[in-house]
């Protein structure tokens, strides 16, 4: 009972808590975390970015250490080159193009080579982190944002990576096609909004 | 008789607790989402399961996925969406498709009755009739989709939901193992497929 006391005035002091103000919404982290936290919470760059890891990750683990070193490099090329050009809206489709074109080499699930692999992460991933870089461009220290981009990247290729290689159910394999079907339709209709919206 | 005292003792405890927290007035978090991007992804989820037409047929494909085995029932689910979305996308783009609803409705009524009849088609017959109505269900989700959503958000959602559903066929289908499961299937095949009769004439009263 006496324990009850306790916890009673407890539970009602934590209900009434005022605000903490605990996300440095005017003082921020500083570039570096605001670039990790910016690709970790885009869907855009996460999906992709997860989508791309899939692919390798199913060709084994071979690919998928090729992955991790050539998806990040070609992005920090790719956004390199984006933070000396001005933002790149004209080329909003080609995330759309992107998502359907990775999505639908997931769900397909052919034998890829690790150098088809490696040719499509180069290229995916610098037109996307041109993407990015280019978006940077207005920023101040839009180049520290991308290194955290890039910390974040290296992340999740290993994590994502990691989980797909050690796969080795039949219905994970099938579960990771299903997935790589949905990010295709999604790529296929963020096409179709992109269009709508140049109309 | 020592644990017939204290467990209402706990019980009561718990009750408060619960009661309590329930009874504070919580604010709204914002942890992180930006204005509106949530709602896409909720908007695009919802969609498809707001409508009986499309949630009859999204779990009868699933179910006659299950019915016909491996490998119809991994791959409709895989191929469906990637159709569904290119109709949505020719919604979007505002390229007619005639006879939408009917498509709908006709979807419904067909698919029932390949499961009332667990038919077994060859499978480019079954991915195709699987394909056409994907088709018809897309585009009217593209031609419904609502101004301003987020595009990326909003198709996940829309994408995801359809893929739920048919894992929710799928895992109906399942019973199919059992011959009391194999009635009870066909059965609901029937029921979608009269329901199916229901949508066509709500559309030509």
């Amino acid at each position: 009972m006496r324990k009850a006391a306790r916890l009673i005035p407890a539970a009602a002091l934590f209900s009434f808590a005022l605000p903490a103000d605990a996300h440095l919404v005017t003082t921020g982290l500083g570039p570096i975390y605001d670039g990790i936290a910016h690709l970790v919470m885009s869907p855009a760059d996460v999906a992709l970015v997860v989508a791309l890891t899939l692919l390798a990750g199913m060709r084994g683990a071979r690919v998928g250490r090729t992955i991790l070193a050539v998806l990040p490099i070609s992005w920090l090329a790719g956004g390199l080159t984006g933070l000396g050009l001005p933002a790149a809206s004209r080329l909003e489709w080609t995330t759309g193009a992107c998502f359907l074109f990775v999505g639908a080499l997931v769900a397909a699930d052919r034998n890829l080579s690790t150098g088809v692999v490696a040719a499509v992460a180069a290229t995916v991933g610098s037109v996307h982190g041109f993407l990015a870089g280019s978006a940077l461009s207005t920023t101040p220290s839009g180049g520290f944002e991308l290194l955290g981009g890039l910390v974040a990247m290296l992340v999740v290729v290993t994590l994502v990576a990691g989980v797909v290689v050690s796969l080795k159910v039949f219905w994970a394999r099938i579960a990771v096609r299903v997935l790589g079907s949905w990010i295709a339709a999604t790529g296929l209709l963020m096409l179709g909004w992109t269009l709508r919206s140049a109309r | 008789m020592r644990a017939t005292r204290e467990t209402p003792g706990r019980t009561r405890r718990a009750i408060l607790l619960l009661a309590l927290a329930l009874a504070s007035p919580p604010s709204g978090a914002w942890a992180h989402a930006q204005e509106g991007k949530a709602d896409g992804f909720l908007t695009g989820f919802l969609h498809p399961i707001s409508g009986w037409d499309h949630v009859l047929a999204m779990i009868s494909v699933g179910v006659w996925g299950a019915q016909l085995g491996a490998p119809a029932m991994w791959l409709l689910p895989v191929a469906f969406p990637m159709v569904m979305a290119l109709g949505g996308t020719m919604g979007l783009l505002g390229i007619p498709l005639p006879h939408t609803e009917a498509g709908i409705a006709l979807s419904a009524i067909v698919l029932g009755a390949m499961v009332f009849t667990e038919a077994r088609p060859p499978l480019w017959v079954a991915a195709g009739v699987v394909g056409v109505f994907a088709v018809f269900h897309g585009h009217a989700h593209g031609t419904e989709l609502p101004p301003g959503e987020n595009g990326l958000l909003y198709s996940a959602g829309f994408v995801a939901a359809t893929g739920c559903l048919h894992g929710v066929g799928i895992a109906i289908g399942l019973i199919h193992r059992w011959k009391g499961g194999r009635l009870a299937l066909r059965a609901a095949g029937a029921v979608v497929a009269l329901a199916g009769v229901f949508f066509v004439w709500r559309l030509f009263r």
